[in-house]
């Protein structure tokens, strides 16, 4: 059992705190001190663990976020009361949709205050129940310890996510002894990580008697780090395969049997792959309106597989025929020895169609005839300059979609973007989270001018903190996927999209003044030269703003409530689907 | 609609009422009642939810929610035998004149009088919601001028417990 009370060291609520975040392996915490977290920032002061500095909380939020995709451990950040916790709140929501390991910690009001509105006093805890896995407030100092094993854990196992601890100031002063307890102690918390031997049995057998059959691949499969397990099912399988947005690069877009990117702006070989299958192996992933455009007419004639460590997504918005609960890793494991002892069905018809389908319709662009440049050439050629081992981050948006489409998503784990929440802000401070966790990689950000102006201000703390990202604006001056709305469902009425970024801010100059690089490219025979020239810096962050093509939309578009089937490739163009030898 | 009954067992903790009425109204999904109480163990509370909902899949969806709370340690759904009761305290207009007449109406419904005035008596009973509802109907016509009703409880039949294993235990795959 745990350390007996007489021999424990009696320490402050603030060292218990710290020693807890020591204990639990913490190296690297995001944040900004104020009153009620204050007693936690002495002993953080002498602490191993590195505390940096951030402009905004929000910067802390993401930062922590981005720590945790590049790394795969729990990201932490550090908030006081009131406002400083709120800031969390976009953050928070933010890890909670896309289920990233995340730690807040945010100081409150002395207990007695609790309830009278007293000074930066925020019932942070009711404001971040509906968007954390789970969060505690801590009003007695012998209880940190625990609260803090307990996050991590929840924070770190079964399906990620946020949990927040927020602790009153009291019982940051007081002093307990610190018994660091060797029990977790959640006995209502019992994740499901092992699948049922049967559910993978009927799943084997089902996916042997389809003809059509689709690995639709989420998130959950980069979570669980299941990439060499994937490989090896489809390698084995030679089952066609589907990355969501949150799972791109978790299998290489340049194998023959990945299809890409389903979805609302999905290729088309993804999208067809879904809507002709007969059998879809959902795994780590969540059915999202994104990705099934109108429910009823999603994957008609499909049977469904739903893996999912989380068993309250299964069924949630398509019925699953077979369920499985589990860890995606496990469950790639045990269906790939179980389809070891049956026959799979004949699939190169299958094989051969979507193939038609990836070559015939592949994700392409039109150079603009005015001469200014093309977001996707850019985003191409940074791309291919960088490689496929660079650590990309984007923003949301238009530049969103195009870096899913034209980024070298060849590994796993390189890819972070806001998914479900579709944070604009996100990139900036995620970027700067993702080289403080990965110092050794190089690291870019595709971020939209719009975007960009909403956390920039996380650039002061990477140039103060050695901390040296590159992040590409891409700038057309506007907010250019609502603006793409507004040209295709609004009759062209731009009503409060255009951001005239093109003149202000000065992009480079806004840059140097935070401590970083500023360069700029308006031409095409600019771009590689910026972009070599960022690769060559590495002692300081780097803005490069790329002016380009306002008009430039994102193609192909599954028009919001209508269904996958009126895919269009461009304006008022779809494809053509062959049925033939399906 | 079909209505269910949820026997949810919680971690006697503050906040763990919210966190569940804040699941259902943000996740949309009905209760026609909830109640939470002591249990046998200090540690833990008894919530009965009763839901109604159209398809089975959402009861599914609320069973699986539910779950995901770390406070939640465990949910049954009851079985349509159980034993289900609810309270109702209710003050009816009343005199010497009718007062005798009210007490046995009352009495048939195995309820008592509670409290009694000059103008009022107060009288409460038990029993399943047909009952309560048969009673408020009879006693309706005297004059209700006030009425007060717990959410319902409910045990299952038998010597099974929620803390066993059983068929009808929600926590199954998918």
């Amino acid at each position: 059992m745990a350390q007996s009370t007489s021999t424990a060291t009696t320490m402050t609520g603030a060292q218990l705190l710290v020693a807890s975040l020591e204990q639990v392996g913490v190296d690297v915490v995001f944040g900004i001190p104020g009153g009620a977290i204050l007693p936690a920032y002495d002993p953080l002061y002498d602490s191993r663990v590195r505390h940096i500095l951030v402009r905004h909380e929000q910067g802390a939020g993401h930062a922590a976020e981005g720590y945790a995709v590049a790394t795969g451990r729990v990201g932490v950040c550090i908030a006081t009361s009131g406002p400083g916790a709120t800031n969390l709140v976009t953050p928070l929501g933010d890890a909670y949709m896309d289920s990233v390991p995340m730690v807040a910690i945010t100081g409150q009001v002395n207990s007695a205050f609790i309830g009278t509105d007293a000074f930066q006093e925020a019932d942070i805890r009711g404001i971040t129940m509906p968007i954390t896995k789970h969060n505690f407030l801590v009003t007695h100092t012998e209880d940190i310890p625990l609260a803090i094993k307990q996050a991590f854990h929840i924070a770190s196992t079964g399906r990620p996510g946020p949990v927040l601890v927020d602790i009153a100031k009291d019982a940051l002063v007081n002093s307990a002894p610190f018994i660091w307890p060797d029990d977790v102690g959640l006995p209502g918390y019992r994740p499901n990580v092992h699948p049922h031997i049967k559910q993978i049995r009927e799943a084997a057998k089902l996916i042997a008697d389809s003809s059509r059959p689709v690995l639709y691949i989420g998130g959950g499969v980069v979570k669980a780090r299941a990439w060499d397990e994937l490989a090896s099912f489809v390698e084995y399988t030679g089952i066609p395969v589907v990355t969501t947005l949150m799972a791109r690069g978790v299998f290489p877009d340049s194998d023959e049997l990945n299809m890409g990117m389903p979805g609302m702006h999905g290729t088309v070989a993804a999208v067809g792959a879904l809507q002709k299958s007969d059998l879809l192996i959902a795994i780590g992933t969540r059915f999202d309106d994104r990705v099934t455009g109108r429910l009823e007419s999603f994957a008609p004639e499909a049977k469904v597989i739903h893996a999912d460590i989380d068993p309250a997504e299964i069924s949630k918005n398509r019925r699953a025929d077979l369920p499985v609960v589990g860890d995606a890793k496990e469950v790639l494991v045990e269906l790939l020895e179980a389809m070891k002892r049956v026959e799979m069905n004949d699939i190169t018809a299958w094989h051969a169609y979507l193939v038609m389908l990836k070559r015939r319709y592949p994700t392409g662009y039109d150079e603009p005839d005015d001469g200014t440049l093309s977001p996707q050439y850019v985003i191409k050629r940074i791309g291919e300059i960088a490689g496929p081992d660079t650590i990309f981050a984007a923003g949301v948006g238009q530049h969103q979609m195009w870096s899913a489409h034209f980024l070298p998503h060849e590994r796993p784990g390189k890819w972070l973007n806001s998914g479900g929440a579709g944070t604009m802000g996100y990139c900036v401070p995620a970027a700067m989270g993702a080289k403080v966790g990965a110092p050794d990689q190089v690291v870019w950000g595709i971020d939209g001018d719009g975007c960009f102006q909403m956390t920039n201000q996380e650039l002061v703390t990477c140039a103060l903190n050695d901390i040296p990202i590159k992040i590409a604006i891409i700038n057309n001056g506007v907010l250019g996927m609502v603006r793409q709305w507004q040209t295709l469902f609004y009759g062209e009425r731009y009503s409060n999209t255009d951001l005239h970024s093109s003149r202000i801010p000065d992009f480079p100059k806004l840059a140097e003044a935070m401590g970083c690089v500023g360069l700029r490219a308006e031409t095409m025979d600019e771009v590689d030269d910026v972009i070599n020239q960022a690769m060559a810096i590495n002692d300081r962050p780097v803005v490069v703003e790329f002016v380009v093509h306002k008009d430039a939309m994102v193609w192909p578009m599954v028009a919001a409530g209508t269904s996958n089937n009126d895919i269009k490739i461009a304006r008022d163009m779809a494809p053509a689907w062959e049925e033939e030898d399906l | 609609m079909n209505t269910h009954t949820l026997s949810v067992l919680v971690a006697n903790r503050p906040g763990v009422l919210a966190r569940i009425a804040g699941l259902f109204s943000r996740r949309g999904f009905n209760i026609e009642s909830l109640t939470v109480g002591p249990t046998e163990r200090d540690d833990l509370s008894r919530m009965t939810v009763v839901v109604t909902v159209d398809d089975d899949l959402v009861l599914e969806q609320i069973v699986k929610q539910l779950n995901k709370l770390i406070e939640v340690h465990k949910i049954l759904e009851l079985e349509q035998s159980a034993v289900r009761r609810e309270l109702v305290l209710v003050k009816v207009r009343s005199d010497v004149s009718n007062r005798s007449q009210i007490v046995d109406t009352v009495n048939l419904f195995r309820g008592k009088a509670v409290d009694v005035g000059h103008e009022s008596i107060t009288v409460e009973a038990t029993g399943s919601r047909e009952k309560l509802d048969a009673l408020l109907e009879m006693l309706a016509p005297f004059g209700i001028i006030e009425l007060v009703q717990s959410g319902q409880v409910a045990l299952g039949r038998g010597s099974k417990t929620i803390n066993d294993r059983g068929r009808n235990e929600r926590r199954a795959q998918g």
